[in-house]
């Protein structure tokens, strides 16, 4: 029973920051309908840059500040160089275009900092609670993790429901065509989403990386399991991928407690398989009529 | 003669004798080296072959094609050490085998779309070292270090000093040339239209009379069982099959060198395997002369792999063979070739 309660509160942080992930992706999706498989590289570096900031002014929230800043930059950019280009092309020229981004960005990151993965420090002890002389596998950094992404998500609702630029990020996404007639700068809020997205990603990053340790290929497997929750939730709902986020972290953190570490990325494809065999477009997706 | 050579299947067949006849010329005169290196080039080849198939002529992608490598590298090495068999059964079950695998996939794989379908495969490919590395089967498969392959020496028909570099390039050169001529018939017959018709329109595809699934499902199988094959043919080749070698890395690198080659031509294939092969090569001396460090040259291919990948797809060009006919429709407009009246 207290190894169940372990795993359990321990799949709920890890699955916070599955569900930071997946809502980059939903982000994205919402925004261009690109799926950017070079989300986990994209974080990578940021985790780097922060990783390089730390070392070099002994802070942790400098480097945090740094992350997020790289993000947002690193996803505007993103979008304007590599993205808009392939508008309106067909469907697989997006997807190899961030998959080219994603090969490119990890062997760029390989030849400044190296292949071997390095060690990341976390804001608070990740020393577990102590709760009637039982030590829990859930620690102050834990709390600190599910917190930030908590209110990450209330922002961003506040922000899209809330606010006249989030109404025209909506309607961009809804509508381009009416959007630019209406006025609103349809290619500056494409803009915005990618770095808001990516501003997301790295905030999971630098969450993560005290667990995975920061490297070239460290965040492949993330990128998966943030993956799996975005199409558990359908790719196009942020709640959604909050739910699924959440889901996954507590499937994989049963299978690598009473399994194996090693069998969770199969865990994860056992799951994906599972619900995209049921619901070939996520569980939370609007049903869309598709042509066959 | 010229009905004779207006047949696909002849022209093929007269296309890898040649192939055969060159390729036997060429190992002969190059070094072991060299033939190890022909060897890899070969069974890559088969591989992207593969890969190319399924993405240019059925539409559908796939980010995992490592894996299937991996199941036919292990499955070859199980079947030599264990049942010691011979060279071609032990093919033949893996190709057999990756093809049932790739079947299943293509299963799954036929309902997903885009996206769906590249997340999914991309999850394959991080699941199968994954697989390879669980401590329960670690008396299986060997855990991290994987299992080494007993080397066959050449037959003894050929002579006991028969270079053993001589005889897998041999091997490897066999087994792709048969795979090629396979492979083109298939993509010029019937089959091959009906994967492209349901790559280019699902409606009308469907309205004539093709079924969807049946021909998704079908690019599949044949794709795996390629890359089953190259799998198998890396772990005799190497002598090893370990999860290190088949990580996401090599479904990606296959990726890109298959784009290229330019997607859906076996030529594109055989080029993208080549430059697979010889890159890494290149680039460590490349950069000894240069004197860089071991963390830029090793990441150098890799960067290369993105860049192309990235400038391809901007560009819309259809890789290296685009080029080439692109040149060659500029020249044949400047220069036409005055031919014989075919009727």
């Amino acid at each position: 029973m207290n190894q169940f309660l372990d795993l359990t509160l321990n799949g709920v942080s890890s699955g916070m920051i599955l569900a930071a992930v997946a809502l980059s992706l939903v982000l994205i999706w919402r925004s261009t309908r690109v799926v950017n498989f070079a989300t986990g590289a994209m974080f990578m570096v940021t985790t780097f840059v922060a990783y390089s900031v730390i070392r070099a002014t002994g802070s942790y929230w400098v480097g945090f500040a740094a992350a997020v800043l790289a993000g947002l930059v690193l996803g505007g950019v993103t979008e304007r160089l590599l993205i808009r280009p392939v508008e309106g092309k067909p469907p697989l020229n997006a997807i190899m275009v961030t998959i080219g981004w994603l090969v490119l960005l990890q062997a760029v990151a390989g030849m400044i900092w190296g292949g071997t993965p390095r060690s990341f420090p976390p804001a608070f002890s990740i020393r577990g609670f102590e709760v009637g002389g039982d030590r829990l596998l859930f620690s102050p950094f834990d709390a600190f993790v599910v917190a930030v992404v908590l209110s990450l998500m209330a922002l961003l609702v506040l922000l899209f429901r809330r606010t006249a630029i989030g109404l025209r990020m909506r309607a961009s996404a809804f509508s381009p065509e009416v959007s630019r007639l209406v006025g609103v700068r349809v290619g500056r809020m494409l803009t915005l989403g990618w770095a808001l997205a990516a501003g997301t990603g790295a905030l999971a990053g630098v969450l993560v990386a005290p667990q995975t340790f920061v490297g070239p290929n460290q965040f492949d497997a993330i990128l998966v399991f943030g993956f799996t929750a975005a199409v558990i939730g359908g790719l196009d709902s942020p709640p959604g991928a909050l739910l699924g986020g959440l889901m996954v972290g507590l499937v994989l953190s049963y299978v690598s407690g009473y399994l194996s570490t090693e069998l969770t990325p199969v865990g994860a494809l056992a799951v994906l398989l599972a619900v995209l065999m049921v619901r070939p477009t996520g569980l939370f997706a609007g049903t869309r009529g598709r042509k066959v | 003669m010229q009905k004779l050579f207006g047949s696909t299947l002849v022209r093929h067949l007269v296309l890898a004798a040649l192939a055969c006849v060159g390729l036997y010329v060429v190992t002969v005169s190059i070094s072991p080296y060299r033939n190890l290196q022909l060897a890899t080039v070969a069974l890559y080849a088969c591989a992207a072959a593969g890969l190319t198939v399924l993405i240019g002529h059925s539409g559908q992608i796939s980010l995992g094609h490592g894996a299937f490598m991996a199941v036919g590298a292990y499955m070859s090495a199980l079947m030599m050490i264990h049942q010691r068999l011979p060279l071609p059964v032990a093919l033949l079950t893996s190709v057999a085998v990756t093809a049932a695998l790739g079947a299943l996939v293509g299963v799954a794989a036929a309902r997903l779309h885009g996206p769906y379908l590249a997340g999914a495969t991309l999850s394959i490919a991080i699941a199968a070292p994954a697989v390879a590395n669980y401590e329960t089967f670690s008396a299986l498969l060997g855990g991290h270090n994987g299992l080494s392959v007993p080397t066959r020496p050449a037959p003894l028909i050929l002579g006991p000093m028969f270079p053993l570099e001589r005889w897998l390039a041999w091997v490897t050169c066999l087994a792709t040339v048969v795979t090629f001529v396979l492979l083109a018939n298939a993509t010029r017959s019937r089959f091959g239209r009906e994967l492209r018709a349901v790559r280019d329109d699902e409606v009308a595809a469907e309205l004539a009379g093709i079924r969807l699934g049946r021909m998704r499902v079908l690019a599949f199988v044949v794709s795996a069982a390629c890359a089953g094959l190259a799998g198998a043919l890396l772990a005799v080749v190497t002598s090893l099959a370990a999860p290190g070698a088949f990580g996401l890395g090599l479904s990606l690198t296959l990726l890109a060198v298959v784009v290229l080659g330019g997607l859906g031509s076996l030529t594109g294939a055989v080029l993208g395997a080549v430059v697979l092969v010889l890159l890494p090569s290149w680039s460590t001396d490349l950069a000894q002369r240069l004197g860089l460090s071991q963390d830029v040259y090793g990441n150098f291919p890799l960067a290369v792999y993105g860049l192309v990948l990235i400038v391809l797809m901007l560009a819309g060009s259809h890789g290296v063979v685009g080029v080439l006919r692109t040149l060659r429709a500029v020249v044949s407009s400047r220069w036409p070739v005055r031919t014989s009246d075919p009727s």
